[in-house]
């Protein structure tokens, strides 16, 4: 079943275009990297598809967009904000709720940060930052998560484990990166954009990142 | 050569303090003040704590009354400033906040007689209407990031409160908990139209010359505005708002309604609407003798008396500001400069106004004084807090060649932001001044209360309260037009 659909879309701002001629179908149960050089249009693109579907898709934006003096805790539980009445969520707020202090610490333990439980995210790294962005959006839940290179600041070994739960946590994938690798060790589809346009679009089954060698050059 | 704007903004602004001097009363016309001056002395020397139950009670009821307006209009200012957006709420919060608490005081004294209501009320409102203002530019500056990273579907108040407040909380706490302090300094001057407050002791007792229990009761004062951020915790805000209705519900006095009613339908109406026949020949007359007789003279009494008062503030404030400095004085130097602008900033412009008065006799001179002491301490201890973020060389010269190289050229602007923000306040606290008996807006309003003349009092609060929007008004141009900071953050 298509999930995403692009029949010629042609995208841009401030009277620049950013994305031109775009046509790809995204199935159910897919996983995809968008891959290019950076301001190719990556994110563009990830959020003209979050646009598709804003009730239920999870997901990662590029900077986070944490709330710094709030916990690791409470910026997990921010995932599911939309599933509670607003009385429970302002509770949850002053007072942490058990239940949800045990969901989320299951969340944490997938991504290394059980000790951060309460700590104010403007305290952590960035990795920490970028792993609690992570967490958000698996504490979310559902089958389909867009991520703007959701692993960007964590070290290798993190970012296998990280990728690892997201595919295990969602049936459809599909993440903005740079790292060729890893897009190819975790997704089965490559969609690389060059100057706004799609200039590569096919299965990973088989790819070495030699084969993306020219859209960066 | 050009200037700079700050400059010729500085010099506009002396400029038309030097016009306003030819208006002013100005002269000193005591003869000899040096013996009432002694004994003031003498008495704030040996300070009279032997009746401290009742000066206790006195600063617990002024206490109180801070803490309950200021908690019940942070509540209802965050309310508004959620939407401040609306011009409604933007122009009404710009009207009780132009209105000084000493005349809401008064007015609602009218109807509410000596009730808690009257003073909960008088600091409520035109608190509500400053909080509503801060908080919205607050939440407006606040990173707008976190709302794009939320699921779908949230709430408006969830979201708000997740995503909006979280990051600016501690800049409204701060902002608040200096708002307290502002609090009490209101509450304390509200004792001067007669609630139980630490100003209807202070009146006592200058009153009859009692300056030893004057001075007990300022020495109170002072430790509990200098020891503020000990004693105020957050954790401790709701068992001291609980406290404080208690303490202010025992001041008793209840409401009359018949008062409340009174006062609406007759006393607040025009004198000639009252009079058979055609009203409007009546109301053009009732009208335009307040105009000519008192608003136009006091109008122009409190314009001149806030030019000159707004200059001699920006001159202290610039004395003032190295006393409290890292820059200019060591520990033991900055401590006392501290204890120095705690007494100036925390002693009521009133009790200034009034010592001086005795010094100098009755002209502005003691007001534009009392008046340029208390601000030029608030805005010099705000300035010397900014000089100590200023990153400087290691060879930076020292004394007056840093001061006038160094760190002028560097807080200049951000004194004038503090300055032209106080514009406004220097003006409503004129108010003060003309109970003291100087011709001020505030003269005619006390005087028509006190005649019982509702109708007249509450047109010229209406004037006062159009003056004050005007300033307000030029103010955020000036600023705006010299590119200063539009929400210094604790002015």
């Amino acid at each position: 079943m298509t999930l995403f659909h692009f029949d010629n879309a042609t995208f841009g701002y401030n009277g620049r275009t950013v994305l031109r001629d775009v046509t790809f179908d995204i199935q159910l149960g897919e996983r995809v990297a968008l891959v290019g050089p950076s301001g190719v249009g990556k994110s563009t693109l990830l959020s003209l598809l979050y646009e598709q579907h804003p009730r239920d898709v999870s997901l990662v934006p590029q900077d986070g967009a944490l709330v710094r003096n709030l916990s690791v805790f409470h910026n997990v539980y921010m995932g599911r904000l939309q599933q509670h009445a607003t009385l429970y969520n302002l509770v949850n707020l002053v007072r942490p709720l058990r239940r949800e202090v045990g969901g989320v610490t299951r969340i944490l333990d997938k991504i290394d940060m059980t000790e951060y439980l309460r700590t104010p995210v403007g305290q952590l790294s960035g990795g920490q930052q970028q792993r609690t962005a992570v967490g958000r959006a698996l504490f979310h839940g559902g089958t389909v998560l867009l991520g703007d290179e959701p692993v960007s600041s964590v070290d290798a070994h993190q970012a296998r484990r990280i990728l690892s739960s997201i595919n295990e946590s969602f049936d459809t994938v599909v993440l903005a990166m740079h790292d060729i690798e890893l897009a190819i060790a975790f997704t089965d589809r490559i969609i690389a954009l060059q100057d706004g346009q799609v200039v590569l679009d096919r299965p990973t089954a088989g790819m070495t990142p030699a084969d993306l060698d020219p859209i960066y050059h | 050569m050009t200037r700079s704007p700050a400059v010729n903004a500085s010099l506009l602004f002396i400029g038309i303090a030097v016009v306003c001097l030819f208006f002013a009363d100005l002269r000193v016309t005591t003869l000899h003040p040096w013996t009432e001056l002694g004994r003031m002395a003498l008495g704030f020397a040996t300070p009279n704590f032997l009746e401290l139950g009742d000066l206790l009670w006195a600063l617990a009821y002024t206490v109180a009354f801070a803490v309950a307006g200021v908690s019940g209009a942070a509540v209802l200012g965050f309310g508004l400033a959620v939407v401040f957006h609306r011009r409604l709420v933007r122009w009404g919060c710009a009207i009780v906040r132009s209105v000084h608490e000493l005349f809401w005081a008064l007015l609602f004294l009218q109807f509410f007689g000596l009730s808690p209501l009257t003073g909960l009320l008088a600091i409520l409102l035109p608190y509500a209407g400053i909080f509503a203002k801060v908080y919205a530019e607050i939440l407006e500056e606040a990173d707008q990031a976190p709302l794009r990273g939320l699921p779908g579907g949230t709430g408006v108040i969830s979201a708000f409160f997740y995503a909006r407040v979280p990051d600016v909380w501690p800049h409204l706490v701060s902002y608040t908990s200096y708002r307290l302090e502002c609090g009490l300094r209101s509450s304390a001057v509200l004792g001067f139209v007669g609630l139980p407050t630490l100003g209807y002791h202070l009146e006592t007792f200058f009153r009859q010359g009692q300056y030893s229990d004057a001075g007990a009761l300022l020495i109170l004062f002072y430790l509990l505005i200098a020891t503020l951020r000990w004693w105020l915790r957050p954790r401790l805000v709701l068992p001291y708002v609980i406290a404080a209705l208690v303490v202010i519900w025992t001041t008793g006095g209840s409401v009359m309604w018949a008062n409340v009613v009174r006062f609406f339908t007759v006393d607040a109406l025009p004198a000639p609407l009252h009079e058979a026949g055609p009203a409007l020949p009546g109301l053009l007359q009732w009208g335009g003798e307040i105009v000519r007789e008192q608003a136009l003279p006091g109008i122009a009494a409190t314009v001149v008396l806030t030019q000159l008062a707004l200059v001699l503030t920006g001159v202290l404030t610039l004395v003032f500001f190295p006393l409290v400095s890292r820059r200019f004085f060591g520990p033991v130097g900055r401590t006392l400069g501290h204890v120095f602008l705690v007494v100036m900033r925390s002693t009521p412009e009133y009790v200034l106004a009034y010592i001086l008065l005795v010094l100098l006799g009755p002209s502005m001179l003691p007001a534009i004084l009392a008046l340029a002491l208390h601000n030029g301490a608030i805005i010099g201890h705000l300035t010397g807090r900014h000089t100590d973020q200023l990153l400087l060389r290691p060879d930076a010269p020292r004394g007056l060649n840093l001061y006038g190289y160094e760190v002028l050229p560097r807080v200049y602007g951000q004194f004038l932001a503090f300055l032209f923000y106080r514009w406004e306040v220097i003006m409503r606290e004129t108010a003060i001044l003309g109970i003291l008996g100087i011709h001020t807006l505030g003269f005619y309003v006390d005087s028509a209360f006190a005649e019982i003349r509702v109708d007249r009092a509450l047109f010229l609060i209406g004037i006062t309260a159009l003056l004050n929007l005007g300033i307000d008004g030029i103010s955020r141009r000036v600023r705006a037009g010299l590119k200063l900071s539009q929400n210094p953050d604790a002015v």
